[in-house]
């Protein structure tokens, strides 16, 4: 239980033993209602447009369709790919930035502020901000050349360096969501109670144990939230790669906007949010699972 | 190591990080303030020589952005009027009240938190075409709601956990009404709270650009017109460079203005 749902038992009035208070239903039924109506209905409603023919029979030629497309495989490939580029060097640098933070060094509150900048930047205004650093027109191009090191702009953006591209989107990525990641592990140093260092301190602890054998297990539950979260989210990845690379590098939200977008085909559209949603969900179980394995390892759950 | 050297370490790695996250936005604005010849010139310098408005003003004058800006900023209104409206009651429901289901109601809201919802906007559009919200404000709203919903559930529900019990029974014992120690006693200590929850929804509306893009066609938001310039249309790069600054501009001031909050109002948010 963490340190807010305790506070939030303490706070409760005591029980009342009489009949049912019927007010708090009452209070929650507008969120029931509104999520049914715009949350559950869409997530079945996606099932439906992609497993039901115009006739109202059960189908998959929809998803035979997504399979066969061109860009179905790469689009898979791809954001499966990014993920694993882009979440461990998030993870690594939100961890240094928390801990940095955690020191409380003299002006960690401006540190604090300017690291969580890009939490208010959407994927399409950083794509477009670093658009104009990797653009063929853009400042990489302008700084090199007034390095002397180049004498004409170097296109880097284009599927002949698809290193160049993807170093791009991964960069883009790392900038922009970092913050997140970043805001998550310092609200959990937070919860970690300083007498833990304090007794690692008086049996002499170096810095790297008091990090590996205190620090890391109790931010644990803290590590595992910002892991889930940002894996969903970077399955929705989208206008970052859109904005740098177009269609060359194909992503799964990419698709599902292309075919909807381009092609107003809402069936083949559907199909691919449902790829996306069952992907989202088994991800979140196995992080879940890994973590349940990992906690009865240590003996702590 | 030595403690001094310890510290400058410390300070460096401070350093570059920063700059790593100031760098790009300097460069944007760099971007932002050169002329659009300049910014198709072969050679040229870094900085903007002479510094000029014409880009932005250029990307202002563009079709339909003053109209999409107008649209984004009606949608965000709309969304955080709705998105509190619905979700105070349920948060202050769960700070007040043991009730059976609970847990699971507290379940179901992190499970939507945690669910890839933008995507939904695919199957609610043919909804929307049914239901005659398809390119319109509204629309583009209520999902924007249910994005934020979840969010501005467990915002409320720690505002009035804040907020004592105790104030509104003695508000009761001297008369009031259950609803009127509400609003007469819970609601005006709760306001900052609200307000920081108003400020959350504002952010995710403003930066939303799947939905956005798929459920609107003439009634554009402001990421929606810029994302389809962009995606379908090739939009030139002083068009790019100038959108992408003015849209980063309110988050810079939203995340100045709150700083000493974020860590409660996104760690809020997460747990």
């Amino acid at each position: 239980m963490t340190v807010a749902e305790q506070r939030v038992e303490q706070a409760l009035p005591p029980v009342r033993p009489q009949s049912v208070d019927w007010l708090p239903y009452v209070l929650l039924l507008p969120t029931v209602v509104f999520l049914a109506v715009f949350f559950v209905y869409p997530m079945l409603q996606a099932f439906v447009l992609s497993f039901r023919s115009p006739d109202g029979a059960l189908t998959v030629r929809y998803f035979q369709a997504m399979f066969r497309d061109t860009y179905f495989s790469s689009a898979l490939r791809n954001s499966f790919l990014l993920t694993a580029l882009i979440i461990p060097l998030q993870i690594f640098l939100a961890l240094v930035i928390a801990l940095l933070i955690n020191t409380r060094f003299h002006g960690h509150a401006w540190f604090l502020f300017i690291c969580a900048i890009p939490l208010g930047i959407s994927d399409l205004a950083a794509g477009l901000i670093w658009s104009s650093f990797f653009t063929e027109r853009g400042y990489l191009n302008l700084i090199l050349q007034n390095l002397g090191v180049i004498e004409q702009p170097i296109t880097f953006l284009t599927f002949e360096r698809p290193a160049w591209l993807y170093g791009a989107i991964v960069a883009t990525e790392v900038w922009r969501a970092t913050a997140i990641v970043m805001v998550i592990l310092v609200a959990g140093l937070q919860l970690i109670p300083k007498d833990y260092f304090e007794t690692a301190d008086v049996f002499g602890a170096s810095g790297w144990r008091k990090l590996r054998h205190v620090t890391l297990p109790l931010l644990r539950p803290a590590l595992q939230t910002a892991l889930i979260i940002r894996t969903i989210l970077a399955f929705q990845l989208f206008a970052t790669v859109i904005v740098m690379a177009g269609r060359i590098v194909p992503v799964m939200a990419g698709e599902a906007y292309f075919q909807y977008g381009l092609y107003r085909n809402i069936n083949l559209a559907s199909a691919y949010a449902v790829v996306i949603m069952v992907m989202s969900m088994a991800i979140t179980v196995l992080y879940l699972w890994l973590l349940r394995t990992k906690e009865a390892e240590a003996g702590r759950g | 190591m030595s403690a001094p050297g310890r510290k400058a370490l410390l300070a460096a790695l401070v350093v570059l990080i920063s700059a790593w996250v100031l760098f790009p936005i300097l460069v944007i604005a760099l971007a932002s303030f050169t002329t659009r010849t300049q910014l198709y010139a072969w050679p040229r310098s870094l900085l903007p020589s002479p510094f000029s408005i014409e880009t932005m003003r250029f990307f202002f004058q563009s079709q339909g952005v003053l109209q999409a800006l107008l649209n984004s900023l009606l949608v965000a209104a709309l969304t955080i009027v709705l998105a509190v409206a619905i979700g105070a009651p349920a948060g202050y429901a769960l700070s007040r009240f043991h009730f059976g289901g609970k847990e699971a109601f507290r379940l179901g809201i992190l499970g939507t938190k945690m669910f890839p919802a933008t995507i939904l906007a695919v199957p609610l559009a043919v909804s929307f075409i049914n239901w005659n919200l398809y390119d319109t404000l509204l629309g583009v709203a209520l999902v924007h709601t249910a994005l934020a919903l979840p969010f501005a559930v467990v915002i409320t529900t720690s505002v009035f956990v804040g907020v004592p019990f105790e104030l509104e029974e003695a508000a009761m014992t001297l008369g009031c009404s259950r609803g009127q120690a509400f609003w007469r006693v819970a609601m005006p200590i709760a306001i900052p709270g609200l307000a920081a929850a108003a400020i959350f929804t504002f952010v995710l509306s403003w930066n939303e650009v799947f939905a956005a893009t798929i459920l609107t066609l003439r009634n554009r938001t402001l990421p929606a017109l810029v994302m389809n310039a962009v995606g379908l249309a090739g939009a030139p790069i002083d068009y790019r460079f100038a959108g992408g600054f003015f849209m980063i501009i309110p988050a810079i001031i939203i995340i100045f203005v709150i700083r000493r909050y974020l860590l409660t109002l996104w760690g809020i948010t997460v747990r």
